[in-house]
């Protein structure tokens, strides 16, 4: 039965690239869902962890430098560093302003990351991009579907895992804080918290989130450029989250889930609609799927499809 | 120092001026940054075009270019529509999410909203006319030399002016008209305003029809030097916002003086190491900017 073999095949790298999504989700649920801070730079922060971990992992090359042939693993925990730093330095100038100053800056480190890396050709490969990024499991890859649901299997467990972590972390004193602050700041502020070291410390968490992300990308992919980390991922991201329900990590993933798969649906829909001189027009309508998809379920539905919970701790009923 | 870099730095700024009006003046009114300003630049350009086109079709006489420039009587009768429609748009996007927002108490999400905005504005543009560049005139204009070694095309001499112009009125409307003063008391503060009986939602209309409109006049001046594309006032956004936050935000001179800053910066830039670099140009004031004097150049603390 080759047609089953094939869906079951485009199913798993659908959900692979729905869940890695759904990591950078799961940061940005950190940063705007819990704690209340703009981050229009998802995809930079992605893109600092997907070239981090290319760098380090892929087989030297000639014309550029970088390419150290370390452990994938390696490659996952500095692409965490890294964008987890880029995200400090960000929060660090922008926390104590206004809280669109966040946003905009955000933004601007999006725009920056992205000429640098289309313009540092010796390091990013520029427009070009990055190939033969090692992929996990490699040993497996003749057998493209048992290859394909190790790796699903491998992406599912690294998201059970952050989403564990992350539950334990919010539904704790510290998350309280955090929510506490996004309420009242005056409030929380006046019970002694530091305000701006506890923000500091969701925007870098859920930055590492971002980086791991896109180093999972790059890995799980084996190719990453430029056009990868446009604006467009950082609407996606965003898209997946306010339709999930911010504030709520299972609605973070159950966002990327559905927002991924409107994607697929709508690239399937205007691949057949379309003929190929059009598919550039196509393109485009499917972001204006995806931007009116954001803009009516923020007006529509706020709370997405599962909003917050109420419940403080598990100790005080609601 | 080479003079030219001075013309170009001029005109960049002249062009971003205009757009940091508008998003100095939304910022300030309605509370927040919004990523859909861009979207206006490049509708207001679009709208244009087309309507230069159709003005074009059965009104031949004036089309050969006025006087020395490019253009024809038709583009600044279309300009001034397009002004118009660009205008209304702003004002039927905040109807349509910006304002339910503002009634729930969701100001804050407003921010995202105009991010989603920005992406579908963007993609319809490229649905309806095709990412296919666009140009207002076909002609080649010879640069005129003006002395000390810079040269400018009857086209950026007539740009400055317009954005001039457009400046000052902004300036007199916001200083010397009652709903300019209006304006500006929303501005410092809403509650208070209401009490003293101005029409918020009135003044939130205006500053939409302002931001819009001059959004639109940056598109067009935009077009006169490069193409029309549907990603050009996506790609002047941080410029925008740079220039807003460097003059401070709510005042009109500021934004002036801010985006002329950032013009000179980016030739500067383009001249001396590459027209590549020039994107980061905008994000490098910023982040000056936010770390040196947070308020801007004519701000306050707030």
């Amino acid at each position: 039965m080759p047609d089953l073999i094939g869906l079951l095949g485009y199913a798993s790298g659908f959900l692979t690239l729905a869940l890695i999504s759904g990591v950078a989700c799961l940061g940005l649920n950190l940063q705007w869902g819990q704690t209340g801070l703009f981050n229009v730079g998802v995809a930079a922060f992605m893109a600092i962890g997907a070239y981090t971990a290319a760098l380090l992992t892929t087989a030297p090359t000639d014309g550029r430098l970088g390419g150290y042939g370390l452990p994938i693993v390696v490659g996952w925990l500095v692409a965490m560093l890294a964008a987890a730093l880029a995200s400090a330095l960000v929060a660090v100038a922008t926390l104590r302003l206004r809280k669109d100053y966040l946003a905009i800056t955000s933004f601007g480190v999006a725009v920056a990351v992205l000429t640098v890396i289309r313009n540092a050709d010796r390091f990013t490969g520029g427009s070009f991009g990055i190939s033969f990024i090692p992929r996990p499991f490699a040993a497996l890859a003749d057998r493209p579907l048992a290859f394909g649901l190790t790796n699903l299997a491998l992406v599912a467990m690294i998201v059970l895992l952050v989403y564990w972590a992350l539950e334990r972390l919010v539904r704790g004193p510290w998350g309280r804080v955090l929510r506490a602050l996004r309420e009242d700041e005056r409030a929380a502020a006046a019970l002694g918290k530091n305000a701006t070291r506890y923000r500091l410390q969701a925007f870098t968490l859920g930055g590492a989130l971002m980086g791991l992300s896109g180093a999972l990308e790059a890995h799980l992919i084996g190719f990453i450029a430029p056009d990868n980390f446009e604006a467009v991922l950082t609407f996606q991201i965003w898209a997946m989250l306010i339709v999930g329900g911010s504030g709520n990590n299972l609605g973070a993933l159950l966002g990327a889930l559905v927002v991924s798969a409107i994607w697929s649906i709508s690239g399937l829909v205007t691949g057949a609609l379309f003929p190929p001189e059009e598919q550039a027009r196509a393109a485009a309508l499917r972001l204006v799927v995806i931007g009116v998809l954001l803009a009516a379920s923020l007006v529509l539905r706020p709370r997405g499809l599962l909003g917050e919970q109420t419940r403080i701790s598990r100790h005080l009923a609601p | 120092m080479n003079a030219q870099v001075l013309a170009d730095g001029l005109i960049s700024g002249a062009i971003i001026a205009l757009g940091a009006v508008g998003v100095t003046l939304t910022y300030s009114i309605l509370r927040f940054a919004n990523f859909a300003h861009g979207e206006f630049v490049s509708w207001g350009a679009y709208a244009c075009v087309c309507l230069a086109g159709a003005l074009g079709v059965w009104w031949t006489p004036g089309m050969d270019g006025i006087g020395p420039l490019s253009i024809g009587w038709n583009v600044v009768f279309a300009g001034l529509i397009a002004m118009l429609l660009t205008g209304l748009l702003a004002i039927g996007l905040d109807l349509l999410l910006f304002r339910p927002l503002r009634k729930r108490g969701a100001a804050l999400t407003a921010v995202i909203a105009s991010f989603g905005a920005s992406l579908a504005l963007r993609g319809l543009i490229e649905v309806l006319f095709s990412s296919e560049p666009r140009y207002l005139s076909q002609d080649l204009q010879l640069a005129i030399p003006l002395g000390a070694g810079i040269k400018l095309t009857p086209d950026q001499i007539a740009l400055l002016g317009v954005t001039g112009v457009l400046l000052v009125a902004v300036q007199l409307l916001l200083t010397r008209t009652g709903i300019g003063r209006a304006m500006r008391a929303v501005g410092e503060n809403p509650a208070l305003a209401r009490v003293a009986g101005i029409d918020v939602e009135r003044v939130f209309r205006l500053t939409w029809f302002i931001g819009g409109a001059l959004a639109c006049a940056c598109g067009i001046l935009l077009g006169l030097i490069v193409q029309i594309r549907p990603a050009m006032g996506s790609e002047l956004l941080l410029p925008l916002f740079a220039a807003a936050i460097l003059g401070g935000i709510g005042s009109v001179p500021g934004a002036a003086l801010g985006a002329l800053i950032i013009g000179l910066a980016e030739a500067a830039t383009v001249q001396w190491l590459g027209a590549e670099w020039r994107s980061a140009v905008a994000f490098l004031v910023l982040i000056g900017v936010l770390l040196l004097r947070p308020m801007g150049l004519f701000g306050r603390p707030a």
